[in-house]
């Protein structure tokens, strides 16, 4: 290491040799280090688990157009829409059809403990808004109470997912009803339910009576292939008389979802300052270190002042325990931050776990941050007078 | 500036503190150094020897009078001209300062690396060297934690001296050291200047040394009150 260094830098890695000489407090200083970075990975883990679980159940559907209430601003929030402008989109030459979404969350009595399902209810003769791995047993939503089953929900055993089969359907209690699961999908927990469950319309509407099957919660448009999203969208905002209605693509749809959990939602807001605070707690640990190591060489570097180093060297030097401390920190940090993400997934079901793109973005914020520190620490190399020294 | 000479001084004074605390320090000064002597400043402890000593060593700007070092004026230079000017220097410290987490050889080549133009293996080797000649070829790898007093005032020697200055400046190098020690350092220094014509001014009221010295300065209160040629 110490020779990679001095071949680096081009001269002896003093930072190098300054931080290994006292193994105990460098162990201390990248333990510290470390722990900074299991706390960002384990805040931004959450945090892009909750991205990824927002968006999961738009993978399930397949549309170029969401019409949704005007106070809609996630998939699971907002009133309903008048199944009349379905009627009327199609009217527009580019939509070839449409489909009305029902979402309700509906709990599976399990005696101790309930399992909390965002239940879909979409036409069974409609495959083509339902992504391909789901549309294929979509026709057995047809016979009433049939359901789709997510086989990753939380609470749900393997073995028991592991069953549902049409030769083998489960049955079970939910709203008052017996709902029979004839096979299962890959949904996954999320932060609004313990998993998914698909229904035909019909059965979606006898499980919640209150329900009209003039008004879904939103309204799914496809368009034909070629056709202009955006111009859709504005034809079918002249066409459509309601101005309060949100019309959007798909994808903008799921997109403003998203910015919404993350900005607006308490849950995006806490752990956005999760990860703030791990940064800050990474960025103090570092000049703490840092800090602490030039004051205890002040005399050192009072010497190599006065032998004519001039303050380029002395910021190499922090500036080089700064990039040690980040580097040699990460390591353990990410091996632990990837452990305890692959644990909290398997116990929650939630899209938890390391990713290439997060790791490279912590190893760089680790590497700038401690720079930063390494930067505000050079500031106490003032003080080493070489005048003192006599 | 006389070429016989590395340093002139002259009508240097200097004051520490400001307002009713402002107290002189130095009076009128003044002080030539020839190439290759062995200058002892002595006098008791408060008479001035180590403002001196950092005004030749370029670590305090001077306030009155005239330096020359090297052939360049101290007053008014940049604080970049006083960095390049002590990298012509060496400097040796009453407490040897030596690089506590570096080698006896790292700390040496500590002496080198402020030089453009040296390469690591160039700097190993001069440091091996360097420390070889002042009797420490056993001892290359230690730590100074692992060296004694007198060992670690030679690599200190070594340090000061292996990157060939125009001018050694050295401050009570001996006043940690037993009487043998003591001895072997001042002699390793004069021998080593001696052979590379280096110019040493040492500070010490270490009066068992003074028999080496070529000439003697002695500061009482601020001022030079004798001069005595021995060379």
């Amino acid at each position: 290491m110490s020779r990679l260094l001095q071949a680096i830098f081009g001269r002896l890695p003093i930072g190098w040799l300054q931080l290994t000489h006292n193994r105990t407090r460098f162990a201390a200083a990248l333990a510290g280090v470390a722990f900074a970075n299991v706390l960002v990975f384990v805040q931004l883990g959450i945090m892009n688990s909750m991205g990824a679980a927002t968006l999961r159940p738009y993978e399930f559907f397949q549309a170029d157009i969401m019409i949704s209430a005007g106070d809609s601003n996630a998939m699971t929030d907002g009133g309903n829409v008048a199944r009349q402008w379905l009627l009327q989109a199609m009217a527009d030459p580019d939509v070839t059809d449409g489909m009305g979404l029902f979402l309700a969350n509906v709990a599976w009595d399990r005696g101790e403990k309930d399992i909390s399902l965002s239940t879909f209810g979409v036409d069974p003769v409609k495959p083509g808004f339902i992504n391909p791995a789901i549309a294929g047993d979509l026709a057995l939503l047809e016979v009433q109470d049939a359901t789709i089953l997510d086989r990753l929900a939380r609470g749900l055993t393997k073995e028991e997912a592991a069953g549902v089969r049409p030769q083998t359907p489960l049955a079970f209690e939910a709203q008052g009803r017996t709902l029979v699961a004839y096979t299962t999908f890959a949904g996954g927990g999320g932060f609004g339910g313990d998993g998914y469950m698909f229904v035909s319309d019909q059965t979606f509407l006898s499980l919640f009576p209150a329900r009209s099957s003039a008004a879904p919660d939103h309204i799914l448009l496809k368009l034909r292939p070629g056709a202009n999203v955006e111009a859709a969208i504005a034809r079918l905002g002249r066409l459509i008389s309601d101005p309060s209605l949100r019309i959007r693509s798909f994808a903008q749809a799921a997109q403003d979802d998203l910015t919404y959990q993350q900005t607006r939602r308490p849950t995006g807001i806490i752990f956005g300052f999760g990860v703030l605070i791990g940064v800050l707690v990474g960025l103090v640990i570092v000049y703490q270190v840092l800090s602490t190591d030039v004051a205890d060489h002040l005399r050192e570097y009072a010497t190599f002042k006065a032998m004519g180093y001039g303050p380029g060297f002395f910021l190499g030097v922090v500036f080089e325990e700064a990039l040690v401390l980040g580097i040699m920190g990460f390591i353990p940090g990410l091996i632990v931050g990837t452990g305890i993400l692959t644990l909290m997934g398997k116990i929650t079901t939630l899209p938890l776990g390391m990713s290439v793109s997060m790791a490279v973005s912590v190893f760089i914020g680790t590497v700038v941050f401690s720079a930063l520190s390494g930067a505000i620490a050079t500031r106490r190399l003032a003080a080493a007078d070489p005048a003192d020294l006599f | 500036m006389d070429s016989k000479n590395i340093l002139e001084a002259s009508g240097l004074n200097h004051w520490f503190g400001t307002g009713d605390a402002r107290k002189q320090a130095l009076f009128d000064v003044n002080l030539t150094l020839r190439r290759g002597s062995f200058t002892v400043l002595m006098g008791p402890s408060g008479s001035g020897k180590t403002t001196v000593l950092t005004l030749v060593g370029c670590l305090r700007a001077v306030q009155d009078g005239q330096v020359t070092l090297l052939e360049q004026q101290l007053n008014g230079a940049s604080e970049a001209e006083l960095v390049a000017l002590r990298r012509r220097l060496g400097f040796i410290f009453q407490a040897h300062n030596l690089h506590e987490s570096l080698t006896a050889t790292q700390n040496v080549v500590m002496g080198l690396q402020m030089h453009r133009g040296v390469s690591d293996a160039q700097a190993q080797h001069a440091a091996v060297h360097a420390l070889g000649l002042v009797g420490l070829s056993d001892r290359v790898g230690y730590m100074p934690g692992n060296l004694s007093g007198g060992q670690k005032q030679r690599v200190a020697v070594a340090r000061a001296l292996v990157g060939n200055p125009a001018l050694v400046l050295a401050d009570e190098p001996t006043a940690a050291l037993d009487k043998d020690s003591a001895a072997e350092v001042v002699d390793l220094l004069k021998r080593m200047g001696a052979a590379r014509g280096t110019t040493t001014l040492l500070v010490t009221h270490d009066n068992r040394i003074l028999d080496r010295a070529d000439r003697i300065l002695t500061l009482e209160d601020g001022r030079i009150v004798r001069i005595e040629d021995r060379g």
